[in-house]
């Protein structure tokens, strides 16, 4: 959580220093529902992910400085700079990309789960989405299929309260989102999105029941996103109030917090995570700095994958 | 060689390519009990079981991207789209997902997916059944688009299709299904992706007819013959890619085209079609590009209003007498 937490305040200072071109969408405040959710899961599993996908992919195994470097628009990024932020994949890692469209990767989760269920695998596809996407047909298709054949998917939602910049209860007529789960003949589990021990005991049921044969279940983690949709929202939609109720409830602080008081860790050791995680950072920014950018005529390559070569024809 | 209905063909492909390959799966709205609202898939549930053809629910959105999540993971999944009007509920998973997984993940991505679908007015079906929208694609890199006219091309692109590394959109039009042709019975017969067929040579003028209108324009070919005009006939096969070499080379022999599709003409594949030959082969034009097409209104129900909105074969007639005329005299 902590290498979440400071990914996403690096990337936001870099962008500012001009080593990232495009948009971050960050997910500070929603790490553990990111790493929750994905410890719960194991490595031949696969995740699709959202606009909102740092915290997925480093939950997923996914390396800073690749990652970096695809903010960044270099070759050595993970979709050779042609993805950004909004796209990253990483099929050996079970990424099987971020997405642009809201609710967009829910039913290419279930189609993973579908050939992992044709093939008698025992494997669970986990589609991360927001509050926004439930009320997205896609969701609604997918999550019917997926309740109908019992497949080994997992609907996990993050509910941050906003769609961009519409609160929660100005886009559905209900309070708890998972509760349109039993429309779709499967179980919705509530759970605190702020507490990731919390979020990794609910997946880790829900894909014990996948491997089981028993079918999907909606995980909605509770919790709340402490910056804009964007870096650079004014943000006019939310009371300070709002926030720093929810700032008292920071996930990361609230962890640490439990470790010490659990005596697991002490205050040094928690520390030295802490500057290994932001010199891991050092070396994730240097790395994508002296990356090499892509030459103008790749741009042309690899849109198809036969003897065309993705020549654009 | 031995005949076969282009909806049999399509059948032969499904089947072959089912047993030649445990990753290929069927999926769609009534494709298996049912065996397609066209019979297309008749028979292959009680031979491939309820999984392998998949009854789905009418969920268009989530049969096609169900198939790129499977497409992703390895499998090669067919998946039926009824009609390709509801394509467009589908959108999102065409366009923004399946065109885009391979390159926007930097070639992680492998999406073997072919959607088949139906294409072209049936007769009376009106406006939301009857569309041919497969240029609304063509602007979308990242699809292939399969557009056969006959039953051995059927056979053949389909199986490209399947074999294939990348989403193709495979239109089939709904009144060519009971149409017999000679079909190569040998299992690994294909026919390749961006190869223009010449089906009838000539010298005059060159055809160039898009799935449903290919019959129409040889039926043509023929009447011009009497008159003593050879067109020469050719079938693009797939649109995208587009075989632009063998069009340029026919019309540096005509030195006149006519395109011929049942697309709406405003920025249908024949709009695309003429743009190449004017950029790349301006030189070999002896006259205006001249494209027949459906007019550009949504598809009227009553069949004398579809029959004037629709082309038939006295357009390509005309469109190729008003080329001639200068020519002749």
């Amino acid at each position: 959580m902590t290498l979440v937490r400071e990914f996403e305040l690096r990337a936001i200072e870099e962008r500012r220093n001009g080593l990232i071109p495009g948009f971050i969408h960050p997910c500070v405040g929603q790490e553990a529902t990111a790493v929750g959710a994905c410890l719960a899961l194991a490595p031949a599993d696969v995740i699709t992910s959202t606009h909102r996908g740092h915290g997925h992919l480093i939950g997923k195994g996914g390396d800073p400085r690749y990652m970096m470097a695809e903010l960044a628009g270099r070759s050595t990024g993970y979709c050779l700079g042609r993805g950004g932020s909004l796209h990253i994949a990483d099929f050996d890692l079970g990424i099987l990309g971020a997405n642009g469209i809201v609710a967009g990767g829910i039913p290419i989760a279930v189609g993973a789960g579908l050939a992992f269920h044709l093939r008698g695998e025992k494997r669970v596809a986990l589609a991360f989405f927001g509050d926004g996407a439930v009320n997205q047909g896609a969701f609604h298709e997918a999550a019917n299929m997926a309740g109908l054949w019992k497949l080994p998917v997992i609907f996990m939602c993050e509910n941050n309260l906003y769609g961009e910049g519409t609160p929660q209860h100005k886009q559905a007529p209900i309070a708890d989102l998972a509760a349109r789960a039993a429309g779709y003949g499967f179980p919705g589990i509530i759970v605190d999105g702020n507490d990731v021990l919390a979020v990794y005991e609910a997946v880790r049921m829900a894909a014990e029941r996948a491997r089981a044969g028993l079918g999907p279940t909606f995980v909605e983690g509770k919790t709340y996103r402490q910056r804009g949709h964007y870096e650079g929202d004014p943000m006019v939609y939310r009371t300070q109030e709002e926030m720093e109720y929810w700032k008292a409830r920071d996930p990361v602080v609230l962890f640490r917090r439990r470790l010490l008081e659990a005596g697991i860790f002490d205050e040094q050791t928690l520390d030295k995570v802490h500057q290994d995680v932001l010199r891991q950072l050092d070396e994730a920014v240097e790395f994508a700095k002296s990356a090499p950018i892509p030459k103008a005529e790749e741009a042309l390559l690899g849109v198809y994958g036969d003897t065309h070569n993705g020549l654009v024809f | 060689m031995r005949e076969i209905t282009f909806a049999e063909a399509i059948r032969e492909a499904l089947r072959e390519e089912m047993h030649r390959d445990p990753s290929v799966f069927i999926m769609g709205e009534d494709v298996g009990v049912f065996g397609g609202v066209f019979g297309v898939t008749a028979g292959l549930y009680e031979e491939f079981g309820p999984d392998r053809v998949r009854d789905t629910p009418i969920s268009e959105s989530a049969i096609v991207g169900g198939g790129l999540g499977a497409a992703m993971m390895g499998m090669r999944p067919v998946v039926e789209i009824m009609f390709g009007d509801f394509l467009m509920c589908a959108g999102d998973q065409i366009v923004n997902q399946a065109a885009k997984a391979r390159y926007m993940s930097g070639g992680k991505a492998k999406v073997p997916l072919t959607i088949r679908v139906t294409t072209g007015a049936p007769g009376s079906a009106a406006a939301q059944h009857s569309q041919s929208p497969e240029s609304w694609f063509m602007n979308v890199p990242g699809l292939k688009i399969a557009v056969p006219a006959t039953p051995a091309d059927a056979k053949g692109l389909l199986k490209t299709a399947i074999r294939g590394e990348d989403p193709v959109l495979f239109f089939e039009h709904k009144m060519l299904y009971a149409v017999r042709g000679p079909v190569p019975e040998d299992p690994d017969f294909t026919v390749p992706f961006g190869e223009a067929n010449v089906v009838r040579p000539g010298r005059d003028v060159t055809i160039i007819a898009i799935g449903g209108m290919l019959a129409k324009a040889l039926a043509a070919a023929d009447a011009l013959a009497q008159e003593g005009i050879e067109a020469e006939v050719i079938d693009p096969r797939t649109l995208v890619p587009l075989d632009k070499e063998t069009l340029i080379r026919s019309l540096a022999k005509t030195g006149r085209v006519v395109i011929v599709h049942e697309a709406h003409k405003r920025a249908g594949p024949g709009a695309e079609i003429a743009a190449v030959l004017a950029e790349e082969a301006v030189e070999y034009l002896d006259g205006p590009i001249v494209r027949v097409a459906a007019k550009n209104v949504p598809i009227p129900y009553s069949p004398v209003l579809e029959e004037e909105v629709l082309p038939g074969a006295e357009d390509i007639l005309a469109a190729v007498r008003f080329l001639t005329a200068g020519a002749k005299a």
